[in-house]
């Protein structure tokens, strides 16, 4: 479903230096498959992602989804693959706080070609439990409620691969494992792909597959050694 | 959910400011509305209205050819001076002339030249109102409207008569909006007052008997007494010697033994007197004429001029004279200030979207993450713009023509022009249009240039955040 080939990136130093930051000589995700990242902060994990949802360009290598190579696609292209084939679930769930909850999970499906579904919107609301909150806006739900918001806006396009970069890190320790089955029932639920990013330990021990950013990418097997 | 929606969220988000951008928005939008409107309606009546079925104005050599123009037609201003009625009588046949004692039974000198002409007194007041002492033909000869062919009809009652059985010579016929506003209706008497509004009321009163249907011309503030009546109310006959060196130049001109200088009548003894003043005493401030054919006009303009007694003016002339000299550069001043501020309302649109831009990269960002391209997200904010642009617009043509109308009163009361809400500034010039068949000739009012003007300054000012919006770098501003 996810393959990553010789997959490099690094950024440009302010100093005209070059900063290595992904060497990914593979990386594999398999349809419906849920695993874990894990690794310290600063090894590549964000831009792992970005990189996987076209966000940000590899400098070298294959990112294929779905058998279609994001890394060789016009961006106009990515972004309509994006808005297609993947969700994503930030750190800091980034519901656009003028719109309601309803309309948060609506402006995913706005960008997409032939998605614009309310009732799937509606129906998604439902399932992470917030039909009656709806109307809220961001400000007015509490946190827990609007990270849900952001797992229902994710899935809203009915996507292939759901990316999460450390859904619980802003969440309280009482609602972290509420969202963490919600995000991998629905997933299950729905057949998607998960690639969840996270710190904790004790949300890695859950998955069956626990990848270590370090070993899969050179750059951090270097620096460790180093 | 359409671009549109996502843009307008965006602006109730920033409500305050939104809210603040849109007023100066609107209040450019006001002032320009304001001014196209009341210049556009007032050029447009006063023009229409400057050849009221006549095309000359013969008065007194004194003042200018303009005071004579808007103190004759629009009743603005006070009359400049007087002529002899033996003048004015220089434009009948010998017929009219036959009319009056001690008047040489011949054709007048201009009489050939003349369709109509029509005595104007002027000098009394009826509230605030201008009293005209004139004829009757005033009304059965003369014409108004854009074309001048609408004849003048009365709401209620009859035109006046220069004699009539029931009231003599002192019958008298009310603009509709002196007849409105002074509660005044047919069957009533008046008094009017001498010199000035609110000045000693004369001793005679006309008989109201007939109120003319509004017309949209000053004469819908003016009230019409019968010439003779005029003439015999208190210190309306002229002392002989005023005219000693006008008759003369009037006999000489019309190479005329002055035999209408005759004796000067005794006063009368009567407040109602049952015969004229006789025509030496008489003296008019005006003779509004239809001369019997444009081509006759320019000629008959500088015989007239050519005397010391009077001068003729041509209104259209002095009005368009007006309006292009005086009156269109001070709306050019006036409507390039106003463009002004609109540049600067669409400029405080810049600076506000342009300064939010900062805070709402990371929902650009956002977007962009759920998959919103770069034109998307570039179309929303200069969605944003346009949508600020048309708010303010739409309050200022509203504040505008509001603004107007709450000032309608002093417009009409000032110039005679009504204005009410629901008017649109006249078109500059017709738009064709061709619509598979024959030329469709539009006129668009210039108000709603407005329109797309502030569409494209929109979008001017919009386009520089839409360009930040286009190229925010979604991996660094997530």
């Amino acid at each position: 479903m996810l393959l990553l080939e010789n997959v490099k990136k690094s950024y440009r130093e302010p100093d005209g230096g070059v900063l290595p930051v992904l060497d990914i000589p593979r990386f594999t995700v398999d349809a419906g498959e849920q695993m874990v990242l894990v690794g310290r902060s600063g090894c590549g994990k964000t831009t792992l992602l970005h990189v996987i949802a076209g966000i940000s360009r590899p400098d070298a290598g294959r990112v294929q989804i779905d058998g279609r190579d994001v890394a060789k696609l016009s961006e106009s292209g990515a972004d309509n693959f994006r808005a297609a084939m993947l969700g994503f679930i930030f750190q800091t769930f980034n519901l656009l706080p003028g719109f309601t909850a309803l309309e948060n999970v609506l402006l995913g499906m706005t960008f997409a070609r032939r998605k614009y579904n309310p009732g799937r919107a509606r129906e998604l609301l439902d399932r992470v439990g917030l039909s009656h909150r709806s109307h809220h806006k961001p400000g007015q739900l509490s946190v827990g409620e609007q990270q849900r918001v952001a797992v229902a806006r994710a899935l809203a396009n009915e996507p292939k691969l759901l990316l999460a970069d450390e859904p619980t890190a802003n969440v309280d320790p009482g609602n972290q494992q509420n969202i963490i089955d919600l995000i991998r029932g629905v997933c299950k639920e729905e057949g998607v792909a998960l690639v969840l990013v996270t710190h904790g330990e004790e949300v890695a021990s859950q998955f069956e597959r626990v990848d270590h950013l370090e070993e899969i990418n050179l750059v951090g097997k270097r620096m460790s050694k180093s | 959910m359409s671009l549109w929606k996502i843009a307008w969220r965006s602006i109730l988000q920033r409500g305050l400011a939104s809210a603040l951008t849109t007023l100066s928005m609107a209040l450019g939008v006001m002032l320009v509305v304001a001014v196209l409107l009341l210049y556009g309606i007032i050029s447009t009546q006063f023009q229409n209205n400057s050849s009221l079925g006549y095309n000359m104005i013969v008065g007194p050599n004194k003042g200018g050819k303009l005071q004579l123009t808007l103190n004759t037609v629009y009743y603005l201003s006070e009359p400049v001076g007087i002529i002899p009625y033996s003048y004015y009588l220089e434009f009948k046949d010998a017929q009219e002339r036959s009319r009056y004692d001690g008047v040489e039974e011949r054709d007048g000198k201009f009489a050939a030249f003349t369709a109509a002409a029509i005595p104007v007194c002027l000098g009394d007041y009826l509230g605030r109102f201008r009293v005209v002492g004139t004829t009757p033909d005033m009304f059965e000869e003369l014409r108004y409207g854009p074309e001048a062919n609408l004849e003048y009809e009365f709401a209620a009652g009859r035109n006046f008569q220069t004699r009539s059985e029931e009231h003599g010579f002192f019958e008298a016929v009310l603009g509709s909006a002196v007849a409105r506003e002074l509660g005044i209706s047919v069957g009533e008497t008046i008094s009017p007052s001498h010199g000035v509004p609110g000045g000693h009321e004369h001793e005679q009163k006309f008989t109201v008997v007939g109120v003319l249907r509004p017309t949209g011309t000053p004469n819908d503030r003016a009230a019409f007494i019968n010439v003779e009546g005029f003439y015999l109310m208190a210190d309306h006959a002229t002392p002989l010697e005023e005219f000693e060196m006008g008759e003369n130049e009037v006999a000489a001109e019309s190479e005329e033994e002055p035999a209408a200088t005759a004796k000067k009548s005794e006063a009368p003894k009567s407040l109602y007197p049952t015969t004229p003043l006789p025509v030496n005493e008489r003296a008019v401030s005006g003779v509004l004429v239809r001369t019997i054919s444009p081509l006759v006009t320019a000629g008959l303009v500088q015989q007239i001029d050519r005397g010391r007694t009077a001068q003729a003016v041509l209104p259209v002339r002095e009005i368009y004279n007006l309006f292009e000299n005086i009156v269109g550069p001070i709306q050019a001043v006036l409507l390039a200030l106003t463009v002004m501020i609109c540049i600067v309302s669409g400029l405080s649109i810049l600076v506000s979207i342009y300064n939010s831009m900062s805070d709402r990269r990371h929902e650009i960002a956002v977007m962009r993450a759920l998959g919103a391209s770069r034109t998307v997200v570039g179309s929303i904010v200069l969605i944003e713009a346009i949508l600020l642009s048309l708010g303010g617009a739409a309050l200022g043509f509203v504040a505008g023509h509001g603004l107007i109308a709450s000032a309608g009163g002093i417009i009409e009361e000032r110039t005679g022009v009504q204005i009410g809400f629901f008017d649109f500034a006249p078109p500059m010039e017709d738009v064709e249009l061709w619509i598979g068949g024959p030329l469709l000739t539009i006129p668009i009012s210039t108000e709603l240039w407005v329109l797309p003007s502030l569409i494209l300054l929109a979008i001017l000012v919009g386009f520089w955040p839409a360009v930040e919006a286009y190229r925010t770098d979604v991996a660094r501003s997530l």
